[in-house]
């Protein structure tokens, strides 16, 4: 059974597989950025990582380790000396891979395989971006949005409350001066009708 | 080894066959120049990807 053997063998025995892979690492460190195919380019990745990352000591037996992988001199130097310094301070996650459609051909899937940290388009972006730095939290900027709501808040109230004053005052009128009490609570209620009236209409309204 | 004791008769291979169907692939409309692109992929006339502009449009297949 195959259960969890994620391992792409590309096609290929070990041996020409891993010599595949140095070259192509070898291509990626000379010339920063490599079309492939998509599966070519995540078994690259799994295999210049590590590399990098171990370029990033510089001592004679990181470079002997480094080279018994890649098997060019060339590509060791270059990588201990500009790449490594490029991703110093890089936790990781040295290379990009965009797809970029299908082959003519035999329809594989395609993309672009390169270092981070030489795609000048895409460094220059982020500078402009990093530079307006546009706050998406609300905090500290609430008062002035809050503002406005309460105003129109305040203001629905006072609205309301005189409209309940001259409900009152016409009911006092009307109304005879033994019963007191009744007037007491008439008011009232004819106040909260006003006001389910008034928030009847404001749903109307929105 | 077990062997078919029966050819498939046409009728029966065709059948099998009704299953087997071609799938639209998802497309989106790029945000820089809004040619329909596929997901997940550079824009092929422009080259930008997610609203940057990852590649020149030259390198971009």
């Amino acid at each position: 059974m195959r259960h969890n053997k994620k391992f792409n063998h590309l096609g290929r025995k070990s041996a020409h597989r891993k010599a595949m892979l140095a070259n192509m690492a070898n291509s990626l460190i000379e010339h920063k950025r490599i079309t492939t195919t998509v599966a070519k380019a995540k078994a690259l990745r799994m295999y210049v990582e590590p590399l990098i990352t171990k370029a990033k000591d510089d001592t004679t037996h990181s470079r002997r380790v480094v080279f018994s992988y890649l098997q060019n001199k060339d590509a060791v130097s270059e990588l201990f000396r500009d790449v490594a310094a490029k991703v110093a301070d890089r936790p990781g996650g040295y290379t990009r891979i965009l797809k970029t459609g299908n082959r003519i051909g035999d329809n594989a899937e395609m993309c672009i395989i390169e270092l981070v940290d030489y795609n000048e388009a895409m460094l220059a972006a982020k500078e402009e971006a990093a530079k307006p730095k546009s706050r998406r939290s609300r905090r500290g900027g609430a008062k002035k949005s809050d503002a406005p709501v309460a105003e129109t808040k305040v203001a629905k109230t006072k609205e309301e409350a005189p409209k309940a004053a001259v409900v009152e005052e016409t009911k006092v009128e009307e109304a005879p001066a033994a019963e007191a009490e009744v007037k007491a609570e008439e008011p009232k209620a004819e106040a909260e009708s006003t006001e389910e009236a008034a928030d009847e209409e404001e749903k109307k309204e929105e | 080894m077990a062997h078919p004791k029966h050819k498939t008769s046409k009728s029966r291979r065709d059948k099998r066959r009704t299953h087997y169907k071609a799938v639209a692939p998802t497309l989106a409309t790029c945000s820089n120049c809004g040619t329909t692109v596929k997901y997940h992929t550079v824009c092929p006339e422009c080259g930008y990807y997610r609203g940057k502009q990852v590649i020149e449009k030259e390198i971009a297949v």
